[in-house]
C-alpha cells in the first residue's frame, strides 16, 4: 500500500487536531487561518493515495481493515467540506478532525498486510459498492449527531444566558438544525441502499441464516434507529435534547456494528 | 517634521460646542483649503463626525492650529479653552491611530469610525492637501485600526440592549430575515426594540396590545398586523420572537402555554424578550426545550458582559497601539534624516565642480584619461571624507541623541544657510 501521500495528507490533518484541541483553550487566530486550507489540501492528497492504492491493486477495493479507514477517514473530510461550503460552520471539525486524524493515524502507520477475502462475496467491486453507500451513511449520521450535540451545547449555553466560553462561537442554532437534518435526509437512502445491496448477496449465499448473524442484526437496528431520528424529526421536529439522544443511540449502534466484524461469522470479508 | 492635532471630541466637549465646530460635507474642501493656508501648515485634513472634529496636520516648524479654529469658525478661544484637546509628535500620531481604531469612540470598537477617517482623508489627499507626511501617518492608522480589529476581540459584542436582543435571535435562528416578532404591548420600548429587529431583516410584525388602537397605530408604521388582545394566546405561536412589556401583575406566558406552542409550531424554537417588570413571562419557560426566554436582567447583565469584555480588548488594543507608535516613530526618524544626507551630497558635489572648474584653466589642455583621472580621484575624496557622517546619520535614528546629531551635522555643514557662506 503506498503510504507516502497518506502520510503527508496525516500530516496536514494534523493542524486539524492541533485546531480542535486549541479551540478548547480559547481558540488560536493563527491556527483559525491555516486549518481550512491546510485540512483541504490534506484531503486532495488523500484523495491521491486512495487512487494510487486502487491502481497499484488494480481494483478499486479496500485490501485491508487500514483501507477502509482510510476511505472513511477520507469520506468524512469530504462531508466536512461540502458542509463547510453550504454553511461556512467549522465547528463540526471540533469533533471530526481528531477522528479523521486517528483514523488516517491507523491507516497511515497500521500494519500493511491485506487480509484474504471472505468467499462470501461475488466480486470485490461488489464489496467496494456495499462498503462505500454503507460508509455515506455512517457519515452523514455521524455529521448529524455531532450538529445535533452542538445544538444542544449552543442551546444550553442560550439557555444559561452566559455568553462567553467555546460554546458562545458555535454558529446559530438554525445551522446546526439544519445540517443535523439534511444529513439524515441526505445519508438515509445510501444507508438503505448499502444494506440491501448487503442482504441481497448474503441472502444468496447463506439464506436466512445471515440474517442471524450479530453484525447483520446490529446493522438493521442502525437503520431502524436512523429512520426512528429522521420520522421524529419529521413528524413532531424533534431536534436539541431529543434529537441528540436518538441520533447518539443510532450512531452507537453504527458503532457497535462496525465493531462486530469480529465477532460475526458471516461478515468477516477480511480476516483479521 | 511635526505631526500636530487639534480637536474636540465627545468626551472634552458637550453637543452645543461640538455643533459649532462641526463642518458638513459641503463645506469639508473649503475648510481644508482655508487649514492649508495657515501659516505653519504643511499637510493637513479635518475629520468631522457627530462626536468629533479633528484637524490633524503635518509642519515644519509647528502652526498655531487655535487661530485657525478662530479664523475659521469664527469662535472666541477662550470660550473653547476647555473643550479643545492638542497634540504633538507621537502624542498626536497615538491620537490618530487610537481614533482609527475606534479606542477614543463614545462606543468602544464600534466600526464606523474607520471609515469616516477614510472619507475625510479621500477628500483631502482629493485636493492634493495631503502629502508624504500625513500619507504616512494615515496609512500607518489604517493598518494599524485593521490589525487591533483582527488581534483583540474590541468590536465583536454588543452592548446595547436593543443589539444583544438582536445578536442572541441571530444566534438562535441565524438570519432574522422571514422570522416573525410579536409584539405584546406596544409602549415606546417595544418599538425601539422592534424597529432593531426590522433593520436586521424581520419581515413580519404582528402586534397585540390591551388598547387595540394603539395596536392599530404602530402596526401601521411598521407595516405589521393588530391582533385584538383576547386572541393573543391563538396567534402567539405563529411568532419566532416574541416582545413583551405590558404592565400585566402577573406573567402572561406560562409553562403550559410553552408547551401548547411548542406542540403546534412542531417544536420549532422561540425567542420571548422581556422587557417588563414585572416579568411577562415565566421563567419556567426557559426550561422548555427549544424555548429561549430573556427578560431585562438578562439582557442587561449580557451587555454589562460585553462591556467588561470589551474594556479588556481595549487594554490590549492600548499595548498593541503603543508598539505601534514605536515603530512608526523610529521610522519617521529614519526618514527625516534622508534630506540631510541629500543636502550634504549636494553641498559637496558643489564644492568638488567649483574647485574642479576653478583648476581647469591653470592646467591647460589635457587628454580625456587625465580628465577622467581627476574627476575619479575628486570623487573618491568626497565619498571617503563623508562616509562616516552619513552612516552616523543613518545609524543615529535608534540613539537617545539622535536629534542633537543630526543638528550638529548640519551645523558642521552649514547646510541650513542655503548655498551662502562658501
Amino acid at each position: 500500500m503506498p503510504l507516502f501521500w497518506l502520510r503527508v495528507a496525516l500530516t496536514l490533518y494534523t493542524v486539524g487536531l492541533l485546531y480542535a484541541l486549541a479551540s478548547f483553550w480559547g481558540g488560536r487566530k493563527v491556527l483559525t487561518l491555516i486549518t481550512i486550507p491546510a485540512v483541504g489540501l490534506g484531503m486532495v492528497l488523500h484523495f491521491v493515495a486512495l487512487v494510487e492504492n486502487a491502481m497499484l491493486s488494480g481494483a478499486w477495493t479496500p485490501s485491508s481493515m487500514h483501507g477502509l479507514e482510510s476511505l472513511l477517514a477520507f469520506l468524512l473530510m469530504v462531508f466536512f467540506f461540502v458542509i463547510y461550503t453550504r454553511y461556512r460552520a467549522t465547528s463540526p471539525g471540533l469533533a471530526v478532525f481528531p477522528l479523521v486524524f486517528v483514523l488516517t493515524l491507523s491507516a497511515a502507520f497500521g500494519s500493511t498486510k491485506s487480509g484474504p477475502y471472505s468467499p462470501l462475496f461475488v466480486s470485490a467491486q461488489w464489496v467496494y459498492v456495499h462498503v462505500a453507500l454503507i460508509f455515506i451513511g455512517y457519515c452523514a449520521l455521524l455529521f448529524s449527531f455531532i450538529a445535533s450535540v452542538l445544538y444542544l451545547m449552543q442551546e444550553r449555553t442560550l439557555k444559561a444566558k452566559s455568553t462567553r466560553g467555546v460554546w458562545s462561537r458555535l454558529p446559530a442554532l438554525a445551522t446546526m438544525d439544519d445540517i443535523a437534518y439534511r444529513c439524515l435526509i441526505w445519508g438515509f437512502p445510501f444507508m438503505t441502499l448499502g444494506l440491501i445491496s448487503g442482504s441481497i448477496v448474503g441472502e444468496a449465499r447463506l439464506g436466512l441464516a445471515y440474517f442471524a448473524d450479530p453484525k447483520i442484526l446490529l446493522s438493521i437496528l442502525t437503520w431502524v434507529l436512523y429512520l426512528v431520528v429522521l420520522y421524529t424529526r419529521w413528524s413532531a421536529g424533534w431536534r436539541g435534547r431529543r434529537a441528540a439522544y436518538l441520533a447518539s443511540a443510532a450512531f452507537a449502534t453504527a458503532m457497535l456494528a462496525w465493531a462486530a466484524n469480529n465477532l460475526s461469522h458471516t461478515h468477516r470479508f477480511i480476516a483479521p | 517634521m511635526n505631526f500636530q492635532v487639534i480637536g474636540v471630541n465627545h468626551n472634552s466637549a458637550p453637543l452645543e460646542v461640538r455643533e459649532r465646530l462641526a463642518v458638513t460635507e459641503q463645506q469639508l474642501p473649503d475648510a481644508i483649503r482655508s487649514l492649508v493656508k495657515q501659516p505653519g501648515v504643511d499637510e493637513g485634513m479635518v475629520l468631522s463626525t457627530c462626536n468629533r472634529v479633528e484637524v490633524v496636520t503635518s509642519t515644519k516648524q509647528g502652526a498655531d492650529l487655535r487661530s485657525f479654529l478662530r479664523s475659521y469658525f469664527g469662535v472666541s478661544a477662550d470660550a473653547l479653552q476647555s473643550h479643545i484637546y492638542e497634540f504633538e509628535q507621537r502624542d498626536a500620531v497615538r491620537h490618530v491611530f487610537r481614533v482609527a481604531s475606534s479606542l477614543d469612540s463614545m462606543v468602544v470598537g464600534e466600526p464606523q469610525i474607520l471609515g469616516q477617517i477614510k472619507e475625510a482623508y479621500a477628500v483631502a489627499r482629493g485636493m492634493g492637501a495631503i502629502n508624504s507626511a500625513l500619507e504616512a501617518l494615515l496609512s500607518r492608522a489604517f493598518a494599524v485600526a485593521k490589525r487591533v480589529r483582527s488581534e483583540t476581540a474590541i468590536g465583536s459584542s454588543s452592548v446595547s440592549i436593543a443589539s444583544v436582543a438582536v445578536e442572541l435571535a441571530e444566534k438562535i435562528f441565524g438570519s432574522l430575515e422571514d422570522k416573525t416578532v410579536y409584539l405584546v404591548g406596544a409602549g415606546k420600548m417595544a418599538e425601539l426594540a422592534a424597529r432593531h429587529l426590522i433593520a436586521h431583516g424581520a419581515k413580519n410584525i404582528i402586534i397585540s396590545n390591551r388598547t387595540y388602537e394603539r395596536a392599530v397605530e404602530l402596526a401601521d408604521t411598521f407595516g405589521g398586523q393588530a391582533v385584538p388582545y383576547d386572541r393573543l394566546y391563538e396567534t402567539a405561536d405563529n411568532a419566532d420572537i416574541v416582545l413583551t412589556s405590558t404592565g400585566a401583575p402577573e406573567p402572561i406566558f406560562r409553562r403550559e402555554h410553552g408547551e401548547r406552542m411548542l406542540s403546534r409550531r412542531k417544536n420549532r424554537p422561540m425567542f420571548f424578550i422581556d422587557i417588563a417588570v414585572p416579568r411577562n413571562v415565566d421563567p419556567a419557560v426557559n426550561r422548555l426545550d427549544g424555548m429561549f426566554v430573556y427578560d431585562i436582567d438578562d439582557l442587561q447583565s449580557v451587555a454589562a458582559n460585553n462591556s467588561a469584555e470589551r474594556k479588556k480588548e481595549a487594554e490590549r488594543a492600548e499595548k498593541i497601539i503603543e508598539l505601534e507608535v514605536d515603530r512608526f516613530a523610529s521610522r519617521m526618524k529614519s526618514l527625516a534624516v534622508v534630506p540631510t544626507i541629500l543636502s550634504l551630497q549636494e553641498y559637496c558635489e558643489t564644492i568638488r565642480q567649483a574647485e574642479i572648474d576653478r583648476i581647469r584653466g591653470k592646467l591647460g589642455s589635457i587628454t580625456p584619461e587625465q580628465e577622467a583621472a581627476i574627476e575619479a580621484m575628486t570623487r573618491g575624496i568626497i565619498n571617503k571624507l563623508l562616509h562616516t557622517p552619513i552612516t552616523t546619520l543613518k545609524s543615529s535614528t535608534a540613539h537617545p541623541e539622535a536629534e542633537t546629531i543630526h543638528e550638529m551635522i548640519r551645523r558642521i555643514f552649514n547646510l541650513d544657510s542655503g548655498k551662502s557662506n562658501r
